[in-house]
């Protein structure tokens, strides 16, 4: 699959996602080793009043929808993977007005779960907000529907 | 950034048995639309079934928002119940997802299991139907010392 099917396949798995919508999430960057997603700062996501810093709650929104929909990047055919666990690490708190963004790979995909884990950032990718890791199931192709079939919507 | 005292609104909400307040403070609150009930001694939250919190069109509840909703559970428990003077900063979160968060009301307990002087541990359960039969599960640190 190409980079840009991917990219296309991981547009429009976000787009049916509700809250996403509601967050403003967008595909930044996708191909076979992983994606990348941008959540916009804004008012209605602060955490703490005294500072502005954006709530957990989103950051881990972002990293459950990236790590998510990184099954995507790593699959021949689109699935759906529900969450099994989640975890985050907080390094340091999100400046208060950038955006954020959310990095995902895959790094092992066995027949019946995969393991994702990613970085949530501002400025460099380096200097990360947080790191997470999730563990997908895989449902196979038949637990589909959501999405419809692929390559003929 | 706002100006208030936050152990004033604690002491006002447990006196008035009116949370609103304390919920209203945290915009993230207020978008999902976070609310508290106290029963005695025990504080039960409660997420509406909300539109907006769908993350699946199954419909499911968003597994992200049913994790923040949890994680400002115990945030509130912890003001509510160990006079923290500020809002308690997340350290780390960790969640199970059990079964399906179905597009209907969840609820959620904290149990508080240590409290140091700098950090605090708290397990979270949510539910839909039955309290035994948790939809998730969560655990979390939270810094208490500092502003």
């Amino acid at each position: 699959m190409s980079d840009s099917q991917i990219f296309e396949r991981t547009q429009r798995f976000l787009s049916v996602l509700r809250h996403c919508q509601v967050l403003g999430l967008r595909v930044e960057h996708a191909d076979s080793r992983g994606l990348t997603l941008r959540l916009p700062y804004s008012e209605k996501i602060i955490g703490n009043p005294e500072t502005g810093v954006v709530h957990g709650g989103a950051i881990t929104t972002l990293m459950d929808t990236t790590c998510g929909i990184s099954t995507a990047c790593a699959l021949p055919e689109l699935e759906v993977c529900p969450t099994l666990d989640l975890r985050i690490d907080y390094m340091h708190p999100a400046e208060p007005g950038h955006d954020i963004f959310g990095f995902a790979e895959c790094y092992r995909v066995t027949p019946t779960v995969i393991f994702t884990r990613g970085i949530a950032y501002q400025r460099d990718i380096n200097e990360p907000i947080a790191h997470a890791v999730g563990t997908f199931m895989r449902m196979g192709k038949g637990a589909q529907g959501v999405f419809g079939s692929e390559g003929k919507a | 950034m706002s100006d208030f005292n936050l152990s004033e609104l604690v002491q006002k909400a447990h006196a008035t048995n009116d949370y609103n307040s304390l919920i209203q403070l945290v915009p993230y609150a207020r978008l999902i639309g976070i609310e508290c009930l106290r029963l005695g001694d025990e504080m039960v939250f409660r997420l509406p079934q909300n539109e907006s919190n769908i993350g699946n069109p199954l419909p499911a509840i968003h597994g992200g928002v049913i994790a923040g909703f949890m994680e400002h559970a115990a945030m509130l428990h912890l003001l509510m119940f160990m006079g923290a003077p500020h809002l308690p900063k997340i350290i780390d979160f960790s969640i199970d997802y059990l079964r399906a968060g179905h597009y209907r009301d969840t609820f959620a307990a904290c149990q508080v299991w240590r409290q140091g002087r700098r950090v605090a541990n708290v397990a979270i359960t949510a539910w839909q139907t039955r309290q035994a039969e948790p939809i998730a599960t969560a655990r979390c640190h939270f810094k208490i010392d500092e502003p």
